[in-house]
């Protein structure tokens, strides 16, 4: 038997290595939880810095600033409607033609798709969104635009062009640079992230609900039309969202096909600017302060706005699945 | 009569079916439109010069090494920071914060930081430090790098600590390990596979990344290893050719283009296999 003197003295020695194991949390559980402050402050460390460097600008222009569509270097005037009106015409093209295909695409490999392609065609989908912007680009200016000048806009010209209301929309030079062509391209770089929240939200609906509809005898649409798509309106309703603040921030595809031109025109075959292309295009140019400071206003007003679609776009989608947990 | 209501029924349910097999052969289209077009032109650049030799003046021949130098260094880099600081800031949300009120918003903050525009990314590091040193640098271009790969990488490091069981970290705390010992030694072991994956993408995520670099290591034409100074990087050469008038930078800017692809395709690809063979074990 050990003597009582050892046995305080082991205990001793283990209180010690315990209450040195106890710092040792302390630090590794402080130092991983500064790292996601740090994560956290990030956010607002850019808002910041953008606002005082767009500060000069702001209080130069005023509210202004978002209300007038000259935008002149040369005699210092800035306004940001015309670039504004890009951002958004493109992206409602690009959301226009991405959405329905999305859906169509999630649900080809939710309902349809034989188990054996499931994956390789959902990467393959994934592939798409991994391809570089600037790659998109390339094949937007050197391909897509002189096919889509050649083949594509003189039928809707001719098409759509001559309808009534939406005509002035498809008219002018068929040159296959401008919004259009912006809008239709960023369509493509965001049906990869739309398709795959659709696909992941139509995967959590349980699967009695869906059996029990095919056991009354509905067909495959009607399941979707009205079990799927009701059960993950708002899960669907997100990733658009997260689509939407994609399109509103894509900036090199969109700089090589929009032709940049400070105008807002009725037709889409028309050049104009997004504020990433304007940014893109423009300020390292951008040697006078006022000049540089309206373009990093927009860039501050691009981030305001699109952390607020995508924050919007998260809360619809985490509160899906939230609501899931206590369903089950 | 219910006989013609199910005919339509029937019609309209292959009718959908159609338009969806459509969409997603639409999809497939657009893919391999573009990887054909780039394997076409990019394949017709391609020699051994673009590996030895420099950026050429306007209308002269050359090759891409400085590019091809500068773009490893600062996503070196870049992943090099990120990698470490991702991880760390995982396993807080994982292990420590859960769902505490720093955790819930940094998870939230996170996922808008996985989505925000990258060219603001370079906006916010043109502000804080090229405007500061008064010149761009290859740091400022690895900067805005890491700070979009960090969200990706903390994503994955947490989903992953997420899969790992209560029971195999209790059985380590039972042992009398410090809590730091379990989660580096026990959880984050078990989950490396994993952690590799998120740190491949995010590497893949910012190889192709151009609007960040615009404002932030710019380009240089020649041969330099000074991330203190402005450098060359596949990305924005690409961007400044394409958009050139001379036939031998389009050409070069194509060589790029597949070069960079190739890259981000492959380590996609290798990601999601590793991590598929990590999850069947």
């Amino acid at each position: 038997m050990a003597s009582p003197v050892a046995v305080g003295r082991a205990f001793e020695a283990r209180s010690a290595r315990t209450s040195s194991f106890r710092w040792q949390d302390a630090l590794f559980r402080g130092t991983t939880r500064l790292f996601a402050a740090l994560v956290l402050a990030l956010l607002a460390s850019i808002i910041v810095a953008l606002g005082i460097a767009a500060a000069p600008a702001l209080k130069a222009f005023g509210y202004g600033f978002f209300l007038t569509d000259v935008w002149n270097p040369v005699t210092k005037q800035f306004g940001a409607l015309a670039p504004l009106y890009g951002t958004v015409v493109t992206s409602a093209i690009a959301l226009l033609i991405g959405i329905p295909v999305s859906f169509g695409i999630a649900l080809f490999l939710t309902e349809m798709c034989p188990i054996a392609l499931q994956r390789p065609l959902g990467t393959a989908v994934e592939l798409l969104a991994a391809i570089p912007s600037i790659i998109y680009g390339m094949w937007g200016l050197f391909v897509f635009a002189p096919f889509f000048a050649e083949h594509v806009q003189p039928l809707l010209a001719s098409t759509l062009g001559a309808a009534w209301l939406i005509g002035p929309l498809f008219r002018g030079a068929p040159t296959g640079l401008g919004i259009l062509t912006a809008g239709i391209i960023l369509a493509v770089m965001v049906i990869p992230f739309i398709a795959s929240v659709m696909r992941d939200v139509f995967e959590i609906v349980p699967p009695v609900l869906k059996e029990s509809a095919y056991g009354i005898g509905c067909t495959t649409w009607e399941v979707v039309r009205n079990i799927v798509l009701p059960y993950t309106r708002i899960g669907v309703i997100g990733g658009i969202m997260l689509g939407l603040g994609r399109a509103l921030g894509e900036t090199m595809a969109v700089t090589f096909v929009i032709g940049n031109a400070y105008r807002i025109r009725a037709s889409l075959f028309e050049p104009g600017n997004s504020i990433a292309s304007a940014l893109a295009n423009e300020f390292n140019e951008a040697a006078d302060p006022v000049h540089r400071g309206a373009l990093i206003a927009l860039g501050l007003f691009l981030f305001v706005l699109t952390v607020a679609v995508l924050a919007a776009s998260r809360a619809l989608i985490a509160g899906l699945s939230r609501g899931e947990g206590r369903q089950t | 009569m219910t006989s013609n209501r199910y005919r339509l029924r029937l019609f309209v349910n292959r009718m959908n079916l159609a338009m969806s097999l459509a969409a997603m052969a639409l999809g497939m289209l657009f893919l391999f439109w573009i990887l054909v077009v780039l394997v076409r032109n990019g394949y017709a650049a391609l020699s051994p010069s673009l590996f030895t030799q420099t950026t050429p003046p306007p209308g002269s021949s050359g090759g891409l090494s400085n590019a091809i130098v500068g773009s490893a260094l600062i996503v070196g880099t870049a992943t090099f920071v990120s990698t470490p600081i991702g991880i760390l800031a995982g396993i807080y949300l994982a292990e420590f914060g859960r769902n505490g009120w720093l955790a819930r918003s940094t998870r939230f903050i996170n996922d808008i930081l996985l989505s925000a525009p990258s060219i603001i990314l370079g906006l916010f590091v043109y502000t804080i430090v090229v405007l500061r040193t008064q010149h761009f640098s290859g740091w400022a271009g690895s900067a805005a790098l890491a700070l979009i790969a960090i969200p990706v990488v903390v994503r994955t490091t947490e989903n992953m600590l997420r899969l790992v069981p209560s029971s195999m970290r209790e059985a380590a705390v039972a042992l009398g390990a410090p809590m730091w010992k379990v989660i580096l030694m026990v959880t984050l072991r078990a989950v490396r596979g994993g952690v590799v994956t998120g740190v491949l993408l995010a590497l893949a995520r910012v190889s192709g990344e151009t609007a960040p670099l615009m404002f932030t290591a710019l380009n240089n034409q020649f041969w330099s290893l000074d991330m203190n100074g402005p450098m060359a990087n596949l990305p924005v050469v690409i961007f400044q050719f394409a958009m050139s008038p001379f036939d031998d930078w389009k050409a070069l800017a194509w060589a790029a283009s597949l070069l960079i692809t190739l890259a981000v395709l492959i380590l996609n690809v290798a990601a999601r296999t590793l991590f598929r063979q990590r999850a069947m074990r």
